[in-house]
């Protein structure tokens, strides 16, 4: 079973900050991390293959420095990585990404055969979750998007099954193979990686591509070129001015929070009908 | 592509098991205040099996037309069904807004609409507007957890095209009585051309904690030191008829599952009222709650950087005043359902 992990090198949104002057991202102030969604992605491809054999390869679109994101997912267990890095596709949007993300894979559809695409529920910047699905649609496979289990997969009648998170619950959905899935993070835990993981990951460089070793591409629809979204303005978002202090003693407190609270009285009604 | 071509306002309407979510009458709210200012018609998108019926809630809500595709082949949701039906709408009747409620299935097929029509698409957005003079979707989305608010902008593509987050917008008050055109059409696809097929959907309010929906949420922080504590917390919620939330720190300690978690590497949510009980304010748990409606936060410091975000705060000891608050709720509500209903329980 050939498995390829898409995965983007995100910068640590926790960490980030925002400059006041221009409210872009100050890069320099976040370091670049796998994104935590791909890991798990990448861990449930290794879990596959230890159970159907086949090979884990992970493709990312990115600068040159997001080697460091392939080599982390060698660490996890990944055999191979392809990074696709080229001015000609900075800039991108989802529309534009899924495009570049698909070209490549197109090729190593050709190279080796794929049987499942796997894709991160969303990365923490960009946090659209919109690539995955769109990737599908250009390969024309079935996505299976927020999956929480994979409950099967039978590769002789070609078949998969997997429990894929909705409002209130789940659903199990089945679909012929190739499928993509995008993960969210119940389907595992990422492990600790054995330390023969962290040694092949030390030493392997991953296969470079630009744009010119993939093919049939249209270059209008690459990068800033070929997105229909850009964004149009930054702003922080606005501060509250700190909360309104109750004091007095606990009961005061208690009794002057309720009266608060059912300042949304809507809330509290007895009302009947379907919520979502 | 020709611009002009392209107009009018759409609104995906997602039905569960026959039944309308809440999320697309929000958008129907957003929708027409699009519509009026464009001067342009509102129209749903209804897909489904036998549910027609559904579309005269719709005009109530604002709609001035329903597309319908009533159909077996559509009665649960399936991308690569979903997907064709709503790109042939899209190619025949040319809107020039389209907005899909930001949940599972929602995001799923906007996602992939968007590939097969090649258009922009804005995800998870809180904020919409338009640009008259040129005729611009504004579509404004906060981004890297929550540090900053983005406009997102489609100049060259039609539809303009967002997902929208849940809660966010607001429901017209329904005209009973209000009504509008239905436009039927139909999808040729054969089930034995497709390639997926739902096995089983299990829905169940117990199950699976759904904080990104919840409207009242109690969240305990490490404050409340262990299962005692955090009883007493779910007794607030239960009262309130609230869900459970939790920081990091909680869930580590073990006294609830992850799915409780709000924050950066939790849920995200935006409920009408969020209660933060000993939870210090940590950004990675702020990200997660700070759009929320009203936030009151109870701690014992009144240094506590959770007090910048919330509306009201008071210093206290939580084992002393969540007790006490659940008391009082108790009785307050009570006295409001006896004026009211004549002495029916709340349920
Ligand atoms: C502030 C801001 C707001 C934005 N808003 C939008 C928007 O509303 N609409 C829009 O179309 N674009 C938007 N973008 C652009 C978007 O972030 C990029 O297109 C990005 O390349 C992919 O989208 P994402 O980060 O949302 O990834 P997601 O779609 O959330 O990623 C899901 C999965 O796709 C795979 N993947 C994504 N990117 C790569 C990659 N480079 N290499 C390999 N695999 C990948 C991974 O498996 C990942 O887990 C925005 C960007 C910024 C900075
Ligand atoms: C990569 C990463 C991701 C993270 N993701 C998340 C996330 O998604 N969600 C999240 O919540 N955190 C997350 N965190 C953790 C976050 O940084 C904080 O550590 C965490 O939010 C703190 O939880 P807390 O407020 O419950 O605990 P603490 O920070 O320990 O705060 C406890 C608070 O309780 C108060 N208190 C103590 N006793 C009482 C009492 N008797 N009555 C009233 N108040 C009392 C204290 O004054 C204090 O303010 C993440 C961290 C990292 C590094």
């Amino acid at each position: 079973m050939n498995i390829l992990v898409c995965i983007k090198q995100v910068p640590d949104t926790k960490i980030i900050k925002i400059n006041p002057k221009t409210n872009t991202l100050d890069r320099s102030s976040a370091p670049a991390i796998l994104n935590p969604y791909d890991a798990h992605g990448v861990q449930e491809a290794v879990r596959l293959r230890k159970i159907h054999g086949g090979k884990v390869t992970v493709l990312c679109m990115g600068p040159p420095m997001a080697r460091e994101a392939i080599k982390k997912c060698v660490e996890i267990g990944a055999d191979e990585g392809y990074l696709i890095s080229d001015r000609r596709f900075a800039g991108a949007d989802t529309l534009a990404t899924s495009y570049a993300l698909y070209k490549a894979i197109q090729k190593l559809m050709k190279q080796d055969g794929i049987d499942l695409v796997l894709c991160g529920k969303h990365a923490i910047d960009g946090d659209t979750g919109q690539t995955g699905p769109g990737i599908a649609r250009r390969i024309g496979i079935p996505p299976l998007t927020n999956v929480i289990k994979v409950e099967e997969v039978d590769l002789d009648s070609q078949q998969m099954k997997v429990r894929r998170k909705i409002e209130k619950g789940y659903e199990i959905i089945q679909s012929k193979l190739p499928c993509l899935l995008t993960v969210e993070k119940e389907i595992n835990t990422v492990a600790y990686s054995p330390l023969p993981n962290m040694l092949r990951a030390a030493r392997y460089e991953p296969i470079v591509w630009t744009v010119d070793d993939l093919e049939d591409v249209d270059i209008k629809q690459l990068g800033l070129k070929g997105s229909p979204t850009i964004v149009g303005k930054m702003w922080p978002p606005a501060k509250s001015e700190g909360a309104k202090m109750i004091d007095g003693d606990v009961k005061k407190q208690a009794s002057e929070l309720v009266k608060h609270m059912l300042e949304k009285r809507e809330l509290f009604e007895v009302k009947g009908g379907e919520q979502a | 592509m020709n611009l002009e071509e392209y107009r009018g306002v759409w609104v995906f309407i997602e039905q569960r098991e026959g039944k309308l979510v809440d999320v697309g009458l929000e958008l129907l709210g957003a929708g027409r205040a699009l519509a009026d200012k464009l001067e342009v018609d509102l129209c749903g998108v209804l897909l489904g099996s036998n549910v027609k019926d559904l579309a005269k809630d719709t005009f109530e809500y604002g709609a001035d037309k329903v597309y319908v595709i009533d159909d077996p082949i559509l009665e649960q949701y399936r991308t690569e069904t979903y997907m064709k039906a709503v790109g042939d709408l899209v190619r025949k009747y040319k809107p020039e807004i389209f907005l899909y409620g930001a949940t599972a299935n929602g995001k799923d097929l906007a996602s992939a609409v968007a590939t097969e029509v090649m258009t922009g698409l804005t995800a998870d957005t809180t904020l919409l507007d338009v640009n008259l003079e040129k005729r611009l979707f504004e579509a404004s989305r906060p981004a890297f957890g929550g540090n900053i608010m983005a406009t997102i902008l489609c100049k060259k593509h039609r539809p303009q095209m967002a997902t929208v987050r849940p809660k966010v917008m607001k429901k017209l008050d329904p005209q009973p009585g209000r009504v509008g055109e239905v436009i039927e059409e139909s999808i040729s696809l054969k089930e034995e051309n497709l390639k997926t097929k739902v096995i089983e959907i299990v829905r169940s309010a117990k199950a699976a904690v759904n904080l990104e929906e919840a409207e009242i949420i109690v969240s305990a922080g490490k404050g409340i030191k262990d299962e005692k504590g955090f009883k007493m917390v779910e007794q607030l919620a239960d009262v309130l008829n609230a869900t459970v939330g939790a920081s990091r720190d909680v869930v580590e300690m073990g006294l609830c599952g992850h799915d409780h978690q709000v924050g950066q590497t939790g849920a995200t949510v935006t409920p009408k009222l969020y209660i933060a009980i000993g939870i210090s304010g940590a950004v990675q748990h702020v990200v997660g709650m700070q759009n929320s409606e009203m936030i009151i936060a109870i701690n014992n410091d009144p240094d506590a950087t959770i007090f910048n975000v919330a509306h009201f705060g008071v210093v206290a000891d939580a084992f002393e005043i969540v007790p006490l608050l659940t008391e009082e709720f108790k009785k307050a509500l009570k006295n409001e359902v006896e004026a009211e209903e004549g002495g029916v329980a709340h349920v």
